[in-house]
């Protein structure tokens, strides 16, 4: 097993303990929840869009360490994006997550890569990918309750 | 004071506490969910299934008589650990769940209709919760909650003025699998009766702990999970009182469970049998018997109060943790220590603790109403068995050490 280093970089326990975006959006366009059913963990993302840039992202919710610290990251990473450009930024953070033999799309993922060393605690993955998850619900606005079961 | 039990004698007998977990000598404390199996019991499963393997209550040959002796002599150990009043009175099944479930079906659906009510308590797990509420739903009955306190007890007046002539079942865990509370079951039961409604006690996380004896308790049913009991996963035991389990029509139909079978009509078995359709999980069965002969050889008299000990032990020595809350403050508790830290999700000191090679359980423990009564999403659980020692307690308090650290 990595060191536990990896996993807890500082980087990621300041998004933990400062997350960003970690708000409400008067009047979203577009909001979605997520739940995973294993720890009860619980966030709601927030979009604001206008045509198909996203002006404004923000989330709420409880979580770990690892949860909060990802999607604090993803606002900053999808805000002020295209649509497409934060579909493409979805995927490129999935494959890492899940596939440790991929290489990661580094240009892409900036920040996010922090997150690599995830895909060495299974038991953890849900937890980084649940805000991922539920902003895929909200840009596609599917509007149902995202769970990571 | 100390007790003089010999836990390492004991630890010695289980395989798997002997290993590195993470380069760390294995801490297991989530016995809560399973317990670790001694070599008596694999040793046991192993020579059945080397020797002696066949279909039990079948044949006429050799091996279907060993087999079925065999299976039908864990039965009467089972019998012997909870005092009941004859082998027919124990009914094998997959665990507490299914125990619970069969309870809610097949005594459930014919003697509770709209407008009566089932009462349980607010420190449920979910399998004393859902089949409930399904039953309910069906029925048009009322499922009724008693509250609980900040230490996690029982508000017994609130229980008293919940029975009425409508309550038709009480439905009450004997030890919180989410706080470690040992509830006060002799008074739930008489309360009960005195209304005239059956008690059923889940009795997963007790019967580890506390000798039982339904007959002294007086409950109508009594359900337990043999993988908590230091034996083989998908075997347990529901106990009911023989009056009541007659009257009850079986859950499954099929073969072992009938007498004779027509078109025109089917004869249903004599008890255990009743209940127990299909091909038993025998080797299960047989193993579970090995493991009640184990926890009796090492005797509750002996471990319970070095559990208490070690419980003792426990709390202090996290109670002297800055920022770290015990969940469950109950003098009266057995095995369990679930904890919060401020500003650390029970999922990190999971994660943590688990690179130290220490096996902690972290979430709602599938008692989810507990942890909204305490308004925390989920807290981190060690669980003890006879087999943990006082190292084991340093070195979660290490542990927790460590995840501070990280987290400061
Ligand atoms: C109090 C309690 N009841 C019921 C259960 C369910 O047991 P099983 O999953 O073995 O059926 C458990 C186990 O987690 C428990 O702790």
């Amino acid at each position: 097993m990595p060191g536990l280093s990896d996993l807890y970089q500082e980087i990621l326990l300041e998004h933990n303990s400062k997350p960003r975006n970690f708000r409400r959006v008067e009047n979203p366009s577009r909001t979605a929840e997520g739940y995973n059913p294993l720890c009860g963990d619980q966030i709601t993302v927030y979009l604001k869009m206008s045509g198909d840039i996203i002006d404004d992202v923000a989330f709420q919710g409880v979580g770990c360490a690892i949860s909060r610290a990802s999607a604090s990251m993803m606002t900053q990473s999808i805000k002020g994006k295209k649509l497409s450009e934060a579909n493409q930024i979805f995927d490129a953070f999935h494959l890492m997550v899940t596939d440790p033999i991929s290489e990661p799309d580094y240009d892409t993922l900036g920040d996010l890569e922090t997150l690599s060393g995830i895909n060495e605690y299974p038991t953890r993955i849900k937890c980084a990918i649940l805000a991922w998850h539920t902003l895929r619900s909200a840009l596609n606005d599917q509007g149902k309750k995202v769970t990571t079961e | 004071m100390p007790t003089g039990f010999d836990a390492e004698k004991v630890r010695a007998d289980f395989p798997v506490l002997q290993q590195f977990v993470n380069g760390k000598p294995l801490v297991y404390l989530d016995n809560g969910a399973t317990s670790q199996k001694p070599q008596a019991v694999i040793d046991e499963i192993v020579r059945y299934y080397t020797t002696e393997n066949a279909n039990v209550h079948r044949g006429v040959h050799t091996l279907s008589q060993q087999a079925t002796d065999d299976y039908e002599g864990a039965r009467a150990k089972l019998r012997r650990l909870l005092n009941a009043a004859d082998d027919q009175e124990i009914i094998y099944t997959r665990g507490t769940t299914e125990g619970i479930n069969l309870v809610a079906h097949s005594y459930g659906r014919p003697n509770i209709g709209p407008g009566d009510e089932i009462i349980i308590s607010n420190m449920e797990h979910h399998s004393n919760i859902v089949p409930w509420q399904m039953l309910c739903e069906e029925k048009g009955a009322v499922l009724r909650v008693i509250p609980i306190d900040d230490t996690g007890e029982l508000l017994m007046d609130e229980y008293e003025a919940m029975l009425n002539p409508r309550t038709k079942l009480v439905s009450i865990t004997h030890v919180s699998n989410a706080l470690g509370t040992i509830q006060p079951v002799e008074q739930i039961i008489e309360m009960a009766h005195a209304h005239g409604a059956p008690v059923l006690l889940d009795g997963a996380q007790a019967v580890p702990h506390l000798p039982v004896d339904v007959r002294q308790l007086d409950c109508d049913f009594y359900v337990f999970s043999g993988h908590k009991l230091f034996g083989p996963t998908g075997t347990g035991v529901l106990y009911g009182k023989a009056e009541l389990l007659d009257a009850m029509p079986p859950m499954y139909g099929g073969g072992e469970m009938i007498k004779s079978v027509t078109f025109e009509k089917t004869i249903y078995n004599d008890l255990p049998y009743k209940f127990e359709a299909g091909t038993p999980n025998i080797a299960g069965a047989i193993g579970l018997g090995a493991a009640v002969d184990y926890v009796q050889s090492v005797g509750y008299q002996a471990f319970g109060p070095y559990e208490d000990e070690l419980l003792e032990y426990g709390t202090k020595a996290l109670s002297s943790i800055g920022g770290l809350r015990i969940i469950g403050t109950s003098p009266r508790k057995t095995g369990i220590l679930s904890f919060v830290i401020d500003n650390i999700h029970p999922h990190d000191i999971g994660t943590i603790l688990d690179a130290e090679g220490i096996a902690v359980r972290t979430g709602h423990h599938c008692a989810q109403p507990v942890m909204q009564r305490f308004q925390i999403p989920a807290t981190a659980r060690a669980s003890l068995a006879m087999y943990n020692t006082k190292a084991d307690i340093d070195a979660l308090v290490r542990g927790i050490d460590r995840v501070i650290e990280v987290f400061s």
